[in-house]
């Protein structure tokens, strides 16, 4: 009995369930047991989005049919965008490392509203099963778009109608999580824990959360309108019966640009909390960083029309909003500008999670760059919808949030498993993501300034080479991503006993055991110096 | 110890009255100014008209006056961002050409 009770006691919260099997996870309104369960539906929904990322390249290996009809690949491309967009990246790093993460790191048991929590994550869930149900219902797949813009959204036979309001209620989810964040934030840090000294990745939730809160009831009022639209015919925007679809684009963009920032903030997060630890540096700049998360937050959200410049928008909104475009790149630097000062004459430990993190910074900065040809209305119009957007987004969201998303998983899945993954199996499966990575969205920003529409099906011969380069760059990804995530699920199932602060952090999560015990701290804690005062925290 | 949730602000029957006279007569102003031809300038007075209409309920009717000041700043805040974002949509529906 005591070996049981010493060995429970080393598996810390995952030992300790109220109910029994996989009740105990489903109904667990323990932060970190939510933020597993949210972890691994993400990470579930990101390997299906993927598939059907190779799915499409493979499609696009050769002009014409290859592998699908051209409305097969419309539905594709849709569900592509949809799953990754609503069920990975938005929800992505806050709900899952938020959720494991942050309460921890501010010295609470608990997030402000658990059984909120909870219920956000079932939304989730119920959400992520009507998107699925659109795809064998009504009318078939949809095959808008994720950006499902009218007129033709409000028209197509399909399923549309049960997509949005699978939306809806996703959207709900992350507006209780947010909620949730900014409440848990404001009130529940220990003693000590004053905003100076909150960790960067908790700052950057924070911003998050607010967007989360403020824009996100906008995609719920665009949906719901579409939704009506197309059952009630209300005519909003149908110029026929005195509507404007440009208006559609505009409220659409009102929450999807803010949500730009809604997947990246909590990434920058990460790598803010990574880049001190493994220079063995205090971050420099924390002020600044702080203050450029908020900037980024406010200025993000009054530049949605800069995905518009072609829609027939007035040549004044283009200028205003072109303008604002720029200024967001400016925090966006302060950022980039303070890891790499941090990094400046560091004791660089180059462990899996910070080669993660040195690649979000590089990827990050191209996509960055790429963002200022298109928010530049000039420019814009040459590559406006060619796969140079295409290149450029995915260098951002998965260059940027994604590689983000995989350092967490290396730094942090060891403290909440109590195992370590094989570094060397891991860094690898890095080397083979970076290159598959530039190989693919390298191809794809090059065949954009060629002008090669993106959406499309088919394309002309001249294309092809680069094509084929992209879809072999998409295998080599692929091969990665397999490795990773397998040598990530053999650590956590097999791997050797991980100790407390594998990395030295100072952060307040490494000072407790892996795994942690189910309300985190036995004594609530006092914290006395700032998260990446490594000399105070006595690891240094 | 400003008035907060724990104790319900009791409001006299005669200010309740009194802001119902009040959103009748701005009711029947709107429909008046309605008649008047003044350009542009008609949809400004019916949209100011009603929004001292809401200030009026929503400080009185539904007790925002006797809130405490974050709850305040809260739905000012909200009810800002919300004239941002309306305001910004505004720079294209005014000017398109």
């Amino acid at each position: 009995m005591t070996v049981d009770h010493a060995a429970a006691a080393e598996r810390g919260f995952l030992a300790e369930a109220r109910r029994p099997g996989p009740f105990g996870w489903i109904f667990s309104t323990d932060h970190k047991r939510i933020g597993l369960l949210y972890l691994w539906s993400i990470v579930t929904f990101f390997c299906v989005g993927a598939l059907l990322g190779l799915l499409i390249r493979l499609e696009l290996w050769a002009p014409g049919r290859t592998i699908m009809d051209a409305q097969t690949y419309n539905a594709v491309f849709t569900l592509h965008g949809v799953i990754m967009i609503f069920l990975f990246i938005i929800p992505g790093i806050p709900a899952a490392f938020g959720n494991l993460v942050m309460p921890i790191q501010i010295g609470a048991r608990d997030v402000a509203f658990p059984r909120l929590n909870l219920l956000s994550w079932w939304l989730y869930i119920g959400g992520a099963a009507l998107a699925v149900t659109s795809l064998f219902t009504g009318g078939g797949p949809p095959d808008t778009g994720w950006t499902f813009y009218v007129p033709f959204s409000a028209r197509t036979t399909t399923n549309v109608s049960l997509a949005t309001v699978a939306v809806f209620i996703l959207g709900f989810s992350s507006i209780l999580t947010g909620l949730n964040f900014v409440t848990t934030i404001h009130r529940l840090r220990a003693e000590g824990m004053t905003w100076t000294r909150l960790p960067l990745f908790t700052w950057s939730l924070y911003a998050t959360a607010w967007i989360q809160i403020l824009a996100t009831p906008v995609l719920g009022i665009t949906v719901a309108l579409l939704f009506a639209e197309r059952v009630i015919g209300t005519g909003l925007f149908d110029p026929a019966q005195g509507g404007d679809p440009i208006m559609f684009q505009h409220l659409f963009w009102i929450y999807s640009h803010p949500a730009v920032y809604i997947m990246v903030l909590p990434g920058m997060g990460v790598v803010s909390d990574i880049i001190p630890v493994f220079a063995r540096k205090p971050a420099f700049g924390y002020k600044a960083i702080v203050v450029s998360s908020l900037a980024i937050a406010f200025a993000g959200s009054l530049v949605w029309a800069h995905h518009m410049y072609t829609s027939g928008m007035s040549d004044l909104a283009v200028m205003v909003f072109s303008l604002l475009t720029f200024i967001v790149a400016i925090p966006s630097a302060v950022k980039v500008f303070n890891w790499l000062a941090t990094l400046y004459q560091g004791s660089i430990l180059l462990d899996p999670p910070l080669l993660f993190a040195l690649s979000f910074i590089l990827l990050f900065t191209i996509g960055g760059l790429t963002g200022l040809v298109l928010g530049a209305a000039a420019t814009d119009v040459h590559v406006h919808d060619t796969y140079f957007v295409v290149g450029h987004f995915h260098f951002t969201m998965f260059g940027g949030t994604g590689m983000a998303f995989f350092a967490a998983m290396h730094y942090w899945l060891p403290k909440f498993y109590g195992r370590m993954y094989d570094k060397t199996v891991a860094t690898v499966a890095w080397g083979v993501i970076f290159t598959g990575f530039c190989i693919l969205y390298l191809s794809m920003k090059i065949v954009g300034m060629m002008g090669m529409p993106r959406r499309y099906w088919d394309y002309v011969p001249e294309f092809t080479g680069l094509n084929q380069l992209a879809t072999a760059g998409s295998w080599i990804l692929g091969i990665g991503l397999v490795l990773m995530f397998v040598n990530l699920v053999r650590g956590v199932l097999y791997g050797k006993p991980a100790p407390a602060n594998p990395w030295g952090g100072a952060t307040l999560e490494w000072q407790l055991p892996s795994p942690p015990p189910t309300e985190n701290f036995a004594h609530d804690p006092v914290v006395t110096h700032g998260p990446y005062d490594f000399r105070k925290a006595g690891i240094l | 110890m400003s008035e907060n949730q724990e104790h319900a602000h009791i409001v006299p029957y005669r200010t309740f009255f009194l802001v119902w006279v009040a959103l009748l007569a701005l009711t029947a102003i709107t429909v008046a100014v309605a008649q008047v031809n003044l350009g542009p300038l008609n949809v400004w007075a019916a949209l100011g008209i009603a929004t001292v209409k809401s200030t009026l309920v929503v400080a009185y009717f539904m007790h925002m006056k006797y809130e405490a000041r974050l709850f305040k700043l809260a739905l000012l805040a909200a009810l800002a961002i919300l004239a941002i974002f309306i305001g910004m949509t505004f720079l294209d529906v005014l000017y398109r050409s």
